[in-house]
């Protein structure tokens, strides 16, 4: 968009609105990335852009109706048709059964400094880690292995304005840098594969030397192949693998589907199991916006009415919520319209998830050290649901099966499907280590910011093998 | 056929391309290409009857990509002006320079035609975007409050996504082009909890690149959900074994999808993806000798079905798009191919398969259309179950997932009947199939009929770092597969 600065884009578009009420909400956003296969640079790219969202509120005999209307690419004589493209969408609309009155400044969040110009990134925040990609990749003939992988980091600034005067902004640094390495002989007979990621907010904390350095480790353990069969083994889980099974429980445990009778969450009898005991162990599993090194906004920012999370809900504070605390379930996530249907205080979803034991310490290497005999993940791909009653998810193990004898590792086992239920997951864990960030291979671009602990399963559910290495 | 719309023409197409690709040639660039989108899309969402969420997008923005010191560079903007465009393309060098150091490839591509001032615009005959948004929501949510009338019935969801996508390319060859499609996905599903049973039944109608015209198909589905719903929860459990199965193309299309459409991707199979997608069990060396299904299979990638999804007249690296054998007498033929892909196989042409699902993102090697042959003298589903003494008949598609070699996978579906005899003998519960890819296809062992033929596909096949969705079609018609491993869900939840 040329010209205004988004601060002045969301005070025009409000004097220009003329429904009964309107939000205005501009992303600025600005991404870089790198990506490579084979020890060398694949792709890249930079790129920038803006979306302006007006949603348009329209109060008739029947309830409110409203508009939403996105762009981006729109130049500044262009925002009053966007304005007016909402309004004639709210105008024609059906009223919506999620209205609520909007938030006042007395009831909305905290933000960041409203006038400070908006933040980017761009291609050079990677000038030190690729550095020690280079390093990586030329070490490839010694090493024998060949490095695949992706960098990618974005700066949004959100800028939410209301026309019952709600003024916040956010800005949101979010990076991530996944390692993958593989055997690089030319007949493909090197079965060693191993995989790692991290979040990262600004790739200051990134040391690739490291991660390189992990990725060697884990290959020298799988110099030894060991077939075994399908079948429930004592696993550890290290903190990414909980994390790939940690954040689709979270992503389904909306309160308004468990009182509909429609999720793991339901009590079979029109309730919700908030007060059941449902992880064996005393865990808790947490949001809080002010997370140390997993900040993120602390108000809702919707572009859209939605069921679990709700444009009418723009600016509601987002706080430390316990969803699990010390094993019992706590609290399910909701809008405030489904809390008044329910009774029940609203709960927004915050973007990070922790899962931590107090007192638990101890981290992956501990639990391999205290372990007769059992599997070590790396990690887990290609989930997704089975049965949403009882939460089950299958998915493929990856990059890295390991075979635990008398508390070190043994050799590389081949990889499996599994049909797990993280609920059930929590209700048999036996051991929890301390937590740590913890990137999911699955859920990670969409969810980067969690903190797990590495998890043992007496009888994780391997129900078949795969044969892909 | 319908023509490009107006207000995309009338905007400075030429001058921005222009402008960009004459200053990445001043940089010296060896290629550039310049792609300006617009990118509508439209969500409705309505629950038990009540909007749930009704929006819409319009995305604006160009791209400019080159070839620079042998490396790609990209960058992306939206301001829609020549010296905005000029910079893009500084930000694209600028970017291959800081990149060079990291790559020890060089990008090559595939020699391709020049195609000038080329149009082309989808088949639809209603531009959903023409018809309101109250309408659109007013006609689900009187399909949500019809079937909650009906006592089997707890709750319903409908949906309905739509996109027009505009694209202008232009490259420093000569190749330009301009094009237009639109697509629709609708959905109806049905939910129910009894007895402690909790279940769901969703219409089996697919995406596809057609109009508004298309909704009369999904309704026709609605009258019959409920009672598909109920004999759902009524039916026994699975018991989990090996059994014959009729797979119905409402299932079949995302089997394809998972186990031939994303393993016959070279890109995959050279390893590029390896860190993200996968890779894929059928490797070069293998083409032309990888058995991969039984003689009666034959598998095309095509750009070109009217209605597919990933049908379009050029690619977005302004590649004229064909059809071509993936699969020929159940032998691994063929592969999706991009320009570099190709170049890097040592092909002479691509086939046209680089798409990028926004002006933001890089092209990368996507899916075609990827269909079985119907028998042209095959029978049509009932005639195949006719043939199956003890078996399963799936229907629909639920849950899918595969590993990243495309070796095991495991789906389920809406509905799976019980075949006995030759006969259907009611519903089954709780079933997901499980097989190996190679195993599965060479144990097809009947083929349907054109009269089964359906051309399935989704709106949303993701791919790629930074992560990109694309939407694909893929015509089959129903097959028949023995000896195929059937579990029970609900004891490998523990129940």
């Amino acid at each position: 968009m040329s010209g205004s600065s988004p601060q002045a884009v969301v005070e025009r578009a409000l004097e220009l609105s003329r429904s009964s009420s309107c939000m205005v909400l501009v992303r600025e956003r600005s991404t870089a990335n790198l990506r490579w296969a084979g020890s060398s640079l694949t792709t890249n790219g930079v790129a920038r852009n803006r979306t302006v969202t007006v949603i348009a509120l329209t109060d008739g005999p029947s309830g409110t109706s409203v508009g939403v209307m996105a762009r981006s690419g729109l130049r500044d004589d262009e925002l009053e048709g966007l304005v007016r493209a909402a309004e004639a969408a709210s105008e024609s609309a059906l009223p919506s059964e999620e209205a609520v009155p909007l938030l006042g400044p007395a009831e909305a969040g905290a933000g960041g400094d409203w006038d400070a110009p908006a933040a980017a990134t761009g291609v050079d925040v990677f000038s030190a880690a690729a550095t020690g990609l280079g390093r990586a990749f030329r070490a490839s003939a010694e090493s024998g292995r060949l490095h695949y992988g992706y960098a990618e980091h974005t700066v949004e600034s959100v800028f939410l304005g209301t026309s019952t005067g709600v003024r916040l902004r956010h800005d949101q640094p979010t990076g991530t840098i996944e390692m993958n390495t593989r055997g690089s002989s030319a007949d493909g007979t090197d079965p060693r594969s191993a995989w790692v990621g991290r979040a990262t907010r600004d790739f200051t904390d990134v040391d690739p030397d490291a991660l390189d350095a992990e990725l060697a480790r884990r290959a020298e353990w799988a110099r030894t192949p060991v077939e075994l069969p399908a079948g429930r083994y004592e696993t550890v889980l290290p903190p990414t693998a909980v994390a790939d099974m940690m954040v689709p429980m979270y992503f389904d445990s909306g309160a308004r589907d468990a009182s509909e009778g429609r999720s793991a969450f339901s009590d079979g009898e029109g309730g919700v199991r908030i007060g059941e005991r449902i992880a064996g162990l005393p865990l808790t599993l947490l949001s809080d916006p002010a997370r140390p090194g997993l900040e993120c906004a602390p108000f809702v920012v919707a572009d859209a009415p939605g069921r679990d999370v709700s444009a009418f809900d723009n600016g509601l504070p987002l706080r430390r919520t316990e969803w699990i605390s010390k094993g019992v379930l706590s609290a399910l996530g909701q809008t405030r319209a489904t809390a008044a249907r329910l009774g029940t205080p609203p709960a927004g979803f915050a973007d990070n998830l922790v899962l931590e034991q107090e007192g638990a310490a101890g981290g992956t290497d501990d639990l391999v050290a205290s372990t007769e005999r059992g599997l070590l993940l790396t990690c887990l791909w290609y989930i997704r649901m089975v049965d949403p009653q009882t939460m089950l998810l299958t998915g493929l193990t990856r990059d890295g099966v390991y075979l635990i004898e008398d508390g070190r590792i043994t050799g590389a086992v081949n990889n499996f499907r599994f049909n797990e239920s993280p609920v059930g997951l929590l209700q048999r864990a036996t051991e929890a280590g301390a937590p740590v960030p913890a990137l999911s291979r699955e859920m990670g671009d969409y969810f980067p910011r969690t903190e797990m602990p590495a998890l043992r399963i007496p009888d994780f559910n391997m129900s078949t093998v795969s044969k892909a290495s | 056929m319908p023509d490009i719309d107006p207000d995309f023409l009338a905007l400075p197409l030429r001058e921005l391309a222009d402008a960009a690709l004459g200053r990445a040639a001043e940089l010296g660039a060896e290629h550039a290409d310049f792609r300006l989108e617009r990118i509508r899309d439209r969500t409705l969402a309505v629950s038990d009857g009540a909007v749930e969420t009704a929006a819409e997008g319009d995305a604006l923005g160009f791209a400019v990509r080159v070839v620079h010191r042998g490396v790609w560079g990209f960058a992306s903007a939206d301001a829609l002006t020549p010296d905005a465009a000029a910079r893009t393309a500084e930000r694209a060098v600028a970017v291959a320079e800081v990149a060079a150091p990291l790559a020890t490839d060089r990008v090559e591509l595939a020699p391709e035609p020049v195609h000038a001032d080329r149009t082309w615009v989808s088949s639809y005959e209603e531009d959903p975007f023409e018809v309101s948004m109250r309408a659109q929501a007013a006609l689900l949510s009187g399909w949500c409050r019809r079937l909650m009338e009906d006592g089997r019935v707890d709750h319903v969801d409908a949906s309905l996504l739509q996109a027009k996508e505009q694209k202008f390319y232009a490259d420093t060859a000569g190749t330009s082009t301009t094009q237009q499609r639109v697509r629709i996905a609708p959905e109806v599903e049905v939910v129910a909890n009894r007895n402690g049973l909790l279940d769901s039944m969703r219409t089996l109608s697919p995406p596809a690149g057609r109009g508004w015209e298309y909704l009369p198909t999904v309704e026709a589905e609605l009258a019959g959900l409920p009672a598909l719903l109920d004999e759902k929860l009524r039916a026994p459990s699975v018991e989990p074994g090996r059994y014959d199965l009729v797979v119905d193309p409402s299932q079949l299309w995302l089997t394809i999808h998972e186990s031939i459409g994303h393993a016959t991707e070279l890109d995959r199979a050279l390893g590029y993806e390896a860190a993200y997608a996968g890779t894929s069990f059928a490797t070069p060396d293998r083409l032309g000798e990888l058995r991969y299904g039984a003689p009666s299979m034959h598998v095309t990638g095509d750009r070109t079905a009217e209605h597919g999804l990933a049908t379009i007249g050029f690619d977005d690296e302004g590649v004229a798009t064909s059809s071509f054998d993936l699969v020929r007498d159940g032998v691994l033929t063929g592969y999706q191919r991009d320009r570099r892909i190709s170049a890097a196989q040592g092909l002479r042409s691509s086939n046209g398969c680089a798409f990028a699902d926004s002006p933001g993102h890089m092209p990368i090697q996507r899916m075609a259309n990827v269909s079985l042959a119907a028998d042209p003298t095959g029978p049509d589903t009932e005639g195949l179950i006719s043939g199956v003494e003890d078996g399963v008949y799936v229907v629909g598609d639920r849950s899918w997932s595969i590993d990243m070699q495309r070796y095991n996978f495991q789906f389920t579906g809406q509905r799976f009947y019980r075949i006995r005899g030759g006969r259907l003998d009611g519903m089954l519960r709780d079933v997901a199939y499980q097989a190996s890819t190679t195993e599965f296809w060479n144990s097809m062992a009947a083929v349907g009929g054109p009269a089964s033929y359906v051309l399935g596909g989704t709106f949303r096949c993701g791919k790629g770092q930074p992560g990109q969705v694309a939407a694909v079609s893929h015509g089959c018609p129903s097959a028949v597969f023995t000896d195929v491993r059937v579990l029970n869900t609900a004891q490998e939840a523990g129940k």
